[in-house]
């Protein structure tokens, strides 16, 4: 089934005289279930195109389609719906809120859709456990390492049962042991759980976690391959 | 969309964060609220008291005095003309259906001796019908009766003050007290009855038959002559009938043509009273007014740290967004926020507020009365003032675009 789909997806910068064109038709299809890696040096798009996919951001020109809905013709609360329910964000700094314990950091998509408070606690516990931080619910950000709070973000990616994860260079700020279990969470993610992980990195060795390489180059869509 | 009790506990744990800030920022919602609520109650205990000096006056009260004199085109001042008589009063009494009662006056001051000590005080010759006229009974002893006024006795009734002072522990009841060289024997105390409107202490008088007080004490410059006559009306209502009924039965009297001025001039005293309290009034608003001032820059100092919380959190608004906080979610959190610091400032300004005007009245004397609803009224305020100044950071923070926010440093 087609989970995401770019129908010659443009976003345009107007910069005084010139238009910088971050995207240029991009089309592409991404099925439920895979596990697709995103490359291109920087300034490439893959940012942009990333941007567009998880909602932040609509194309100049083109369709989006999530689970077949036009995003481009949604308003900034529908936008902010479809964030919290159909998608899980993870970045390259984490982004947790200072502060807050792990768990209320995962709690927080929750906050934003009235689930209940027990239910809320429960799901988020439970999260928790799943990316292996068990015990350490009520640590702070700064109470924890870089892996750690890497985790405390995917465990408040899977918390509303969102279909997809969007991870901008998860492991950009992570050394290799810690990227290594980081990106076996997500395979472990996207093999037991069914979820559809986009992947934006610059390193090949993170990228062959994944099994679909899509390429950017100017931002233009350059090659699109199959990994063993 | 969130629900209201979570955005309070994010609110609040937001303002933990930078206890001194918020602390500050309340700071000038204290000082606005308690300024207005201490203001409101020196104006409200400004006017209680003339209320009270109000009633303590004798209610229904009409005082006519003497008009004012012109000759060789020179004008007295009222009472420049003594033209009123103790014919005048009784006549009144006798003829004006309106009037309850009456009581004509002629007095002067004058050295009250009693054994070794003396007291200067003002004597008031009047009738039985002061008594009625002006809701002041006698403590102990009797009134002033007809049959003193008709033959001019030699007795008296001492207010508190003159008591005080010149008896010290003795009862002056049948004492023997010499006004002007004349002795005057004590029949009567009167009630205590307190300050006037001017300040002035009522109870530092002596009242004498009028007859007495014209023969033996001040003389009189034709016979009959008083300086002025108290008039109690029946009701209020009756108050502005009993203004007719006096002005025309004296133009009567003294044979006053069509076309010339009275000789006397009737004095509304409850009219006055109510100007002054009017007066009163509009200086509590004047108060309320100023002190909202402080109020409003208190305002402006939330709404500015808003703006300074909105930027220096921008990050933390971009993360919301991405994990689905929606406008009003954003906007809450921030509205939230300027009103919960508005409140605890509203409610610590109400408490300040109290204290404040309960020393002003302790250190200035002022009478201060805090009333419910200017508490009230000050706390709806601050919430209000929350809201308003809240509300501009709070829109911001909203319309920001979650990619820039997130990529804040």
């Amino acid at each position: 089934m087609k989970l995401i789909e770019a129908r010659g997806i443009s976003k345009i910068y107007p910069l005084g005289e010139i238009e910088l064109k971050a995207l240029d038709s991009v089309s592409v299809t991404i099925e439920e279930g895979e596990f697709l890696a995103i490359m291109g040096p920087s300034g490439s798009g893959k940012s942009t195109f990333m941007n567009i996919v998880g909602c932040l951001d609509i194309p100049t020109a083109g369709q989006y389609l999530l689970e077949g809905v036009d995003a481009g013709k949604l308003g900034r609360d529908e936008l902010a719906h479809i964030r919290n329910r159909k998608l899980g964000f993870v970045f390259q700094g984490f982004n947790l809120l200072p502060r807050t314990s792990a768990l209320e950091n995962v709690e927080l998509p929750m906050l934003y859709n009235g689930v209940a408070v027990k239910e809320r606690r429960q799901k988020a516990y439970s999260a928790l456990k799943t990316v292996g931080l068990e015990g350490r619910e009520n640590h702070h950000p700064n109470q924890l390492s870089g892996g750690q709070q890497q985790r405390v973000a995917i465990a408040r990616a899977i918390v509303n049962r969102a279909p997809i994860i969007l991870a901008d260079e998860p492991t950009g700020n992570l050394d290799t042991h810690t990227s290594r279990e980081i990106m076996e969470l997500f395979q472990k993610l996207n093999g037991e759980a069914g979820i559809t992980v986009l992947l934006v990195t610059h390193e090949p060795d993170i990228a062959a976690y994944s099994r679909r390489v899509i390429r950017f180059l100017d931002g233009r869509l350059v090659s699109d391959e199959k990994m063993q | 969309m969130i629900s209201i009790p979570w955005t309070a506990r994010i609110a609040l744990r937001a303002l933990k964060v930078n206890k001194m800030r918020s602390a500050l920022t309340m700071l000038g919602i204290i000082i606005g609220v308690g300024a207005v609520i201490a203001m409101l109650a020196v104006g409200t205990g400004a006017s209680r008291q003339i209320a009270e000096q109000m009633a303590t006056m004798g209610s229904n009260l009409l005082i006519i005095l003497p008009g004012s004199q012109t000759s060789g085109g020179v004008r007295t001042g009222f009472g420049g003309q003594t033209t009123l008589t103790l014919g005048d009063a009784e006549a009144i009494q006798r003829e004006c259906q309106a009037v309850q009662d009456v009581a004509p006056i002629h007095n002067g001051t004058a050295q009250v001796v009693y054994g070794n000590l003396n007291w200067s005080t003002g004597v008031m010759g009047t009738t039985g019908g002061m008594n009625d006229v002006r809701d002041w009974p006698v403590g102990a002893g009797r009134p002033i009766t007809d049959e003193d006024v008709r033959s001019a006795t030699k007795v008296a009734l001492l207010g508190q003050t003159v008591v005080d002072n010149l008896f010290g522990g003795i009862d002056p009841l049948d004492q023997i007290v010499r006004i002007k060289k004349i002795p005057f024997k004590v029949v009567g105390v009167m009630a205590v009855k307190g300050q006037s409107v001017m300040g002035q202490d009522q109870d530092d008088a002596v009242f004498v038959p009028v007859t007495t007080a014209q023969k033996k004490l001040f003389g009189t410059s034709f016979p009959g002559m008083i300086r002025q006559i108290m008039v109690k009306a029946k009701s209020a209502r009756d108050l502005d009938p009993a203004e007719k009924q006096v002005t025309e039965l004296l133009r009567q009297r003294h044979h006053i043509g069509a076309k010339k001025d009275d000789d006397f001039s009737v004095r509304n005293l409850t009219q006055m009273m109510q100007a002054a309290e009017q007066q009163t009034q509009i200086m509590t608003l004047l108060l309320g007014a100023i002190a909202s001032v402080s109020l409003l820059v208190g305002g402006i100092g939330i709404m500015n740290i808003m703006l300074v919380s909105v930027t220096e959190r921008t990050r933390e608004i971009g993360i919301r967004m991405a994990i689905g906080a929606k406008t009003w979610d954003i906007r809450l959190q921030f509205i939230m926020e300027a009103i919960i610091l508005s409140l605890i400032g509203g409610t610590v300004g109400l408490i300040a507020g109290v204290t404040g005007s309960q020393i002003l009245s302790v250190v200035a004397g002022w009478r201060t009365i805090v009333s419910p609803f200017s508490a009230l009224l000050a706390f709806a305020f601050s919430g209000i003032v929350g809201i308003f100044f809240g509300f501009y950071p709070a829109y911001k923070a909203s319309l920001l675009n979650p990619i820039d926010a997130l990529r804040y440093e």
